[in-house]
C-alpha cells in the first residue's frame, strides 16, 4: 500500500508502510553505501539505513558526491 | 614525496572531478595525471535522474578522496557539509571552501578559521582554501590544518600566479604542506608553482575544458615534475647583467 507519504529531496513522495530506509533507497536506483542521509535534519549513521522504517511525514535530504573542485 | 597528515603521494598534483565532458574522459584524465587524490563535491541527488555515481567510476582504493564544502556561504555551512561527506564514507579529508560571494567566489577568512576550528576539533584532516595571505596562513596552521590551499589567482580563470609576491612568504613560513589552488590555467602555471617550492597543485577547469583534456591531464604532471624537480636541484639567482657560459680567456688567436 502506497498510502504513506515522506518529503524526500523537496519533493513529496508516496512511500510502501513500513518501508526501510534501505530499501526506499535501492528503489530509487542508489546504492546505499555512496550516499549521505539527514532525517529531520540529524545525519544518519550509514548502519542505521536498513533498520530505519519510513514513518509519514518524514523529512530526508538525500546527498551523495558529484564532480567539483571548486565552487564551480 | 608529498606527505599530508601522514599520507604519502607518489604526485604532486591533485585534480578536480568537476566540469568533464563526461564520467569516461574525467576517468581517463584523472588516470593520465598519475594523481593519488581527486576533489568531489557533495549535492542533493536528483532521485528522477541520478546520473553517475562518482564512487563507483572513481576506485577508492586507488584515490583519497577529498570531498570539497563548495556552496558554503559560511562556517556553519561548510561544518554541516563536512559532516555529510563523511557519513557518505569518503574518510575524514575535507577540502573547506567558504565562499560567500558568487562573483569572486573569494574565501571568507573568518569563517574559514572558524570552520577550521570546529572540524579539527571533530576528528577531520581539514585543506582550507584560503587567499593568499601568510598572516592568515600561520592561523589556519596554528588551528590545526594538514596542508593550507592558497589561491593563484580566482576560481576558474586560468590567469596564473598573480599572487606570487604573497605565495612566497607563505611558502616560505609554511610548516605544512602548501598546495597552491584556484587560477592555474597552463601547465607553466603549475611549473612556475612548484619551482617556488609549493609541495602540491590543485587543477581541475584548465584539464576538465582542454580539447583533450586526458592529454592536457598528462602536461600539467609533467609540468608539476618539471617544477619540482627544478626546485629540489636548485634554480640560479637572477641578474640584471649577462654572465657569459663560455670562456672568456683563450680568445687570443682572434685579434
Amino acid at each position: 500500500m502506497m498510502n504513506m507519504k515522506i518529503i524526500c529531496n523537496g519533493a513529496k513522495i508516496a512511500v510502501e508502510d513500513e518501508l526501510s530506509l534501505a530499501m526506499f533507497l535501492r528503489g530509487k536506483g542508489l546504492d546505499p553505501d555512496t550516499v549521505a542521509v539527514a532525517c529531520d535534519g540529524a545525519i544518519l549513521a550509514r548502519e542505521t539505513y536498513a533498520d530505519l522504517r519510513l514513518r509519514e511525514g518524514m523529512v530526508l535530504e538525500v546527498v551523495r558526491f558529484v564532480g567539483g573542485g571548486a565552487s564551480c | 614525496m608529498l606527505t599530508i597528515a601522514g599520507r604519502t603521494f607518489t604526485s604532486r598534483l591533485i585534480v578536480g572531478t568537476g566540469k568533464f565532458a563526461s564520467s569516461a574522459v574525467m576517468q581517463a584524465a584523472i588516470e593520465a595525471s598519475g594523481t593519488g587524490m581527486v576533489t568531489v563535491a557533495l549535492r542533493r541527488v536528483d532521485l528522477n535522474d541520478p546520473g553517475d555515481d562518482l564512487m563507483a567510476v572513481l576506485d577508492r582504493r586507488q584515490y583519497v578522496f577529498l570531498p570539497n564544502t563548495s556552496g558554503a556561504r559560511n562556517a556553519a555551512e561548510a561544518v554541516r557539509l563536512a559532516h555529510l561527506a563523511r557519513a557518505s564514507g569518503a574518510g575524514d579529508w575535507v577540502k573547506l571552501e567558504v565562499t560567500p560571494d558568487p562573483r569572486t567566489l573569494l574565501p571568507d577568512p573568518v569563517e574559514t578559521l572558524k570552520a577550521t576550528e570546529a572540524l579539527v576539533k571533530d576528528g577531520f584532516i581539514v585543506l582550507p582554501y584560503m587567499n593568499a595571505d601568510p598572516i592568515l596562513a600561520q592561523h589556519l596552521q596554528a588551528a590545526g590544518a594538514a596542508a593550507i590551499m592558497p589561491l593563484g589567482s580566482l576560481i576558474g580563470t586560468n590567469q596564473g600566479l598573480l599572487t606570487r609576491f604573497q605565495l612566497e612568504i607563505i611558502i616560505e613560513q609554511a610548516r605544512v604542506p602548501v598546495v597552491v589552488d584556484a587560477g592555474l590555467g597552463a601547465p607553466s602555471h603549475a611549473a612556475q608553482a612548484m619551482e617556488m617550492g609549493a609541495d602540491a597543485v590543485l587543477v581541475n577547469t584548465a584539464i576538465a575544458v582542454a580539447g583533450d583534456p586526458v592529454r592536457m591531464a598528462r602536461a600539467f604532471a609533467a609540468a608539476v615534475q618539471a617544477g619540482r624537480d627544478a626546485f629540489e636541484s636548485g634554480l640560479g639567482v637572477t641578474a640584471p647583467v649577462a654572465a657569459a657560459s663560455s670562456p672568456q680567456s683563450g680568445l687570443g688567436f682572434l685579434r
